[in-house]
């Protein structure tokens, strides 16, 4: 293939994808960003089928028909919720994809092939599958199918090691061999990244899954970059990068806001599986001991407390956590957002970057019922409000409130940056429970005096807290 | 196909993509994750011209499985971020 039309529409797709991209970067600009990457990925599809001079088959078009339409259907019924199995499950099939194109490619155009062309076809069947099973095993893990609690098997690490060996060898070994042996080994390449992609993937906590899902969008992007590698296609290497890169940088950012470092997050080093002794070691009746005191006053006082406390209050911060999803309780926290802007009050939102199950999932959910955007804060943005704060309102946050983050050296969580929500003068929580989140360590929050423990369910405890106001 | 060609261009589009990416606020993080995941169904492009050039009946149906797969991501990602980018509306 020489430098020709093909070429240049494909740098005019990358430079308007690349575009796309840059106006996602405010929500002012970010839908038509998104419609001019989709409009982009349709020119794309339309140029390869008039290049090739392959638009006139049925096979094609009813293929892209079909994936259309599932993927329409799939996308208008998924709950904000659920937004990251869907993630997760959507990545799983781009990598399955990848690895189908690499292998027909084996089959067929095996004489065609130069080395470069091989070795890229066998890392892109290897890359495609651990994407694939990967994401299944994630997504099944998000939509609680599958346990939520790492699973690590007897000499997991050791096993571990040994398929990535195996994969190494094979897809160095694909170049050099006849086609016969070549299929074999692509097949062969196949199996074993699908049974790495599944050991990998769950020995990996279900708080760990922001780093995981972010890690797994980047492989997607690599294996369709792979893949572009061994077809000769300057459009796929290109937006295939791009989509690694951006998982790349999801994947940094995550790790550095849960204080842990990718290899841990990889070897099934999690902070839960510490936790688990760390919980284990403290008997049930010590868990929030602290709190006693408090509970000694009735539901029914504590609530009148609430709502006197935030009725005098003139700057609120609600720090929403993955409890809120689970409990749906945002439409509540719209509800008291609501009541208090109508008081006059300053009405603020505190997100934490791993709040949740993966990157922004809580701009979302709070998107969704229409809190506006300008009200969401960013960790170093609200940090330092807080001890300006009279009232913070905890929905189902744990860990990333824990002020043993700042304190107690030697936990899981000691050096994680945490919303410092203890700075306010006083704190609402609406938790379940005062179990320690997934790292394990008690939250001192509960026990302090000028926090207000509310348990329950949040939707639950929030509907009463606005019924006193 | 050159492959110092194909390098640079991968190189240069990681880098651009990271230099633009880092520009994006936490705010947007989900869409953009599930947007780049949309993506990432770019591979459809090798399934289109591998699948019409298949002369064998299962390296077809395998063709034919990539087109709908990658179309799944595709279409599936990029309305699942329009829809969720629309909701995001300021007070002012």
């Amino acid at each position: 293939m020489d430098f020709g039309t093909y070429e240049l529409i494909s740098a005019a797709v990358v430079l308007v994808t690349l575009l796309g991209i840059r106006l996602l970067s405010s929500p002012r600009t970010s839908v038509a960003g998104n419609r001019l990457g989709a409009l982009a990925m349709l020119f794309a599809i339309a140029a390869v089928l008039l290049h090739n001079d392959i638009i006139d088959m049925p096979l094609l078009i009813a293929g892209l028909l079909v994936g259309s339409v599932i993927g329409a259907a799939l996308s208008v019924r998924v709950t904000m919720l659920k937004i990251p199995q869907f993630v997760a499950l959507l990545n799983g099939l781009g990598g399955l994809a990848s690895l189908l194109v690499a292998l027909v490619v084996l089959f067929e155009q095996y004489d065609r092939l130069d080395g470069v062309n091989l070795l890229a076809g066998q890392l892109a069947i290897i890359v495609g599958g651990v994407t694939f099973s990967g994401s299944l095993v994630a997504a099944g893990k998000l939509d609680k199918r599958i346990s939520q609690q790492p699973l690590v098997m007897r000499g997991h690490s050791a096993l571990s090691l040994q398929l990535i060996i195996v994969m190494a060898v094979l897809a160095a070994a694909g170049p050099f061999e006849g086609r016969g042996e070549s299929i074999v080994i692509a097949v062969a390449a196949a199996l074993v990244s699908l049974a790495f992609g599944a050991i990998f993937a769950v020995r990996i906590g279900g708080a760990d899954m922001p780093i995981t899902i972010s890690l797994l969008n980047s492989y997607s992007g690599l294996a369709a970059s792979i893949c572009g590698f061994a077809v000769n296609d300057y459009m796929l290497i290109a937006i295939g990068a791009i989509v690694g890169a951006a998982g790349l940088i999801l994947t940094r950012i995550m790790c550095r806001a849960m204080n842990r470092s990718l290899m841990d997050i990889l070897t099934g080093r999690t902070s839960y599986a510490k936790g688990t002794s760390a919980v284990a070691s403290a008997p049930e009746e010590c868990v929030g001991t602290g709190t006693l005191p408090r509970t000694q006053e009735s539901v029914e006082e504590r609530l009148s407390r609430i709502a006197r406390t935030l009725d005098g209050a003139d700057r609120v911060i609600f720090v929403p956590g993955y409890g809120m999803a689970l409990s749906q309780a945002q439409g509540k926290v719209k509800e008291l957002f609501d009541l208090l802007v109508g008081r006059g009050k300053d009405v603020r939102f505190a997100i934490h970057p791993v709040a949740g199950r993966m990157p922004g999932h809580m701009n979302v959910l709070l998107a969704e019922v229409d809190v506006p955007y300008d009200r969401l804060y960013e960790l170093e943005d609200i940090n330092p409000e807080f001890a300006s704060t009279d009232v913070a309102v905890i929905v189902g946050a744990c860990d990333v409130v824990n002020p043993s983050a700042i304190t107690a050296e030697g936990t899981p969580i000691y050096g994680m940056p945490i919303l410092l929500v203890h700075e306010a003068k006083n704190v609402v929580v609406c938790n379940l429970d005062t179990k320690p989140g997934y790292s394990g360590v008690d939250n001192p929050l509960y026990g302090r005096e000028n926090t207000i423990l509310m348990l329950g369910n949040a939707e639950e405890t929030l509907t009463s807290i606005i019924g006193k106001m | 196909m050159n492959i110092w060609i194909s390098l640079l261009v991968f190189i240069a589009a990681t880098l651009a993509g990271y230099k633009l990416i880092s520009d994006v606020p936490s705010l947007l993080h989900t869409p953009l994750m599930s947007g780049m995941n949309a993506l990432s169904g770019v591979t459809v492009l090798g399934a289109l011209v591998a699948t019409a050039f298949a002369v064998a009946l299962g390296s077809r149906s395998l063709g034919v499985l990539a087109i709908v797969l990658a179309m799944v991501n595709v279409v599936g990602g990029f309305l699942v971020t329009d829809r969720m980018l629309r909701m995001f509306k300021s007070d002012k």
